[in-house]
């Protein structure tokens, strides 16, 4: 069974139709690049999945419990417990900046799991070596370069060991010298088979990094197929236009 | 300037000076709270309640505080039938009219720190599994904190001279034994020492401020 399954989701604003009957899934280790201009809805689609946005109907199933089943939410004590197996990683980081990086990494596990401080200090320090960041421990992020803290970002999350990590945009906030820092832990994390959704401008991390690329427009999924294929041979008029403009 | 005579009107004034900071740290110590508690119902999804507030807290910022100490001391006590039982000690009763007073003046403060706080603060602690009171406590506070910090360091010194408003409804601080020396003894020297003595306090306090502000920067 796919980890997440999305089936016949819609979300609207007002009476704007944000996301049209929206339906794909996700296998474990499978990372999913989604793609598409501003608007589409695909940064709406991936907050959906973690409660951050209220969708109008449909189903959202995760690792076998739902989320919401057509359009009604499970108990939030449920909701609680389906969203701790996703793990997300924002456009602007939102580090909390009057806590050090290694209090940013420590806070949740303490204060959601209680924690105990020594384990949390070895997962801590284990993660921030992982990014490259040991040194930077102590610093507050202020002190950061984008870059630095994305990845910092990128940590925390971890440190709730989620079973599927959520991107939205990474490195979209980031100098174009910053990003490649952000985008090589991703893909380290994708060798390691973590199950990743990741919405993103970078063509090149798709091709390189996705096992499947959906291409989003307007509220609905146009196309969903392997890199190679929608890089190379895009079916629809729609998904050749956007590629084509990029170049 | 003798300063025989200077040391004759100190010491009365410097117990003056002890009303004038008493008044201070109560009127510190419980308007912070009290205006946080008001922002809280202000931003309360339980409408009544938010407009009782914003109501109060107009009327507080809209109207003088002299006005509103004069109310409470020397008005209260004139109300029919239970006037009688308004006749608070009259520093009890100052205290209780500033704390109302700066309690609204903090409440406005705190509101803008939390309006400061970017959404992505509040999704990220979502995400991370955070309720809302260790939301609340340990990621929003203590930002809402160290935004508001400088403007509440500001009204803070502004307490420091409104305290001589104790003047006008007769409780005996700082400015009234310098003004009691300068009408017994036809000089100008009391008023000069007064303003020493409030400029060694507002310039401690801004000492202590900056401290405080310095160890919140969170860089």
């Amino acid at each position: 069974m796919a980890l997440i399954e999305v089936t016949n989701l819609i979300k609207s604003y007002d009476r704007l139709d944000v996301l049209k009957q929206i339906s794909f899934t996700v296998e474990r280790n499978e990372v999913v690049a989604i793609i598409g201009p501003s608007g589409s809805g695909k940064s709406t689609l991936l907050r959906s999945l973690v409660h951050l946005e209220t969708i109008d109907n449909g189903t959202i199933t995760v690792d076998g419990s739902s989320l919401v089943k057509n359009g009604v939410y499970a108990k939030p004590k449920e909701i609680k417990e389906i969203t701790a197996k996703m793990g997300m990683v924002f456009q602007h980081f939102n580090l909390f900046p009057h806590l050090t990086v290694k209090q940013n990494l420590e806070l949740a596990p303490k204060l959601v799991r209680k924690e105990a401080s020594g384990d949390l200090e070895k997962r801590s320090s284990a993660l921030l070596e992982k990014v490259d960041l040991a040194d930077r421990a102590d610093a507050f992020p202020a002190k950061l370069s984008g870059g630095q803290k994305q990845r910092v970002a990128i940590a925390r999350a971890l440190m709730m060991n989620p079973e599927i990590l959520l991107f939205d945009e990474p490195t979209s906030a980031l100098d174009p010298e910053l990003t490649g820092e952000v985008l090589k832990v991703m893909k380290d994390l994708a060798d390691e088979q973590m199950t990743m959704v990741v919405v993103t401008h970078e063509m090149a991390f798709a091709k390189e990094v996705a096992d499947r690329v959906i291409f989003m427009d307007k509220g609905e999924i146009i196309e969903s197929d392997s890199p190679a294929q929608i890089f190379k041979n895009p079916k629809n008029e729609r998904t050749k236009a956007f590629l084509g403009l990029l170049e | 300037m003798s300063f025989d005579y200077i040391n004759m009107v100190l010491k009365p004034m410097l117990d003056g000076t002890k009303v004038t900071l008493l008044l201070f740290l109560i009127v510190i110590i419980f308007s912070i709270p009290l205006g946080f508690l008001l922002t809280l119902a202000v931003r309360s999804r339980f409408k009544p309640l938010s407009l009782i507030v914003h109501a109060y807290i107009y009327v507080m910022r809209g109207t003088p505080l002299l006005l509103q100490l004069l109310f409470i001391v020397f008005g209260l006590p004139l109300l029919p039938v239970i006037g009688d039982y308004l006749v608070l000690d009259r520093f009890v009763a100052a205290c209780l009219g500033f704390v109302l007073n700066y309690a609204a003046y903090f409440a406005e403060i705190f509101r803008g720190g939390l309006l400061a706080i970017d959404r992505g603060q509040y999704e990220a602690a979502q995400v991370l599994g955070f309720n809302k009171w260790q939301t609340m406590t340990r990621i929003i506070l203590p930002q809402m904190f160290r935004v508001a910090l400088p403007t509440v360091a500001n009204e803070s010194i502004t307490l420091v001279k409104d305290t001589s408003l104790l003047y006008a409804v007769a409780v005996p601080e700082l400015l009234h034994y310098a003004q009691t020396a300068v009408n017994r003894d036809f000089t100008i020297v009391p008023y000069f020492v007064a303003a020493v003595i409030y400029l060694v306090i507002t310039l401690l306090l801004t000492m202590i401020l900056k401290r405080i502000e310095r160890k919140y920067q969170f860089e």
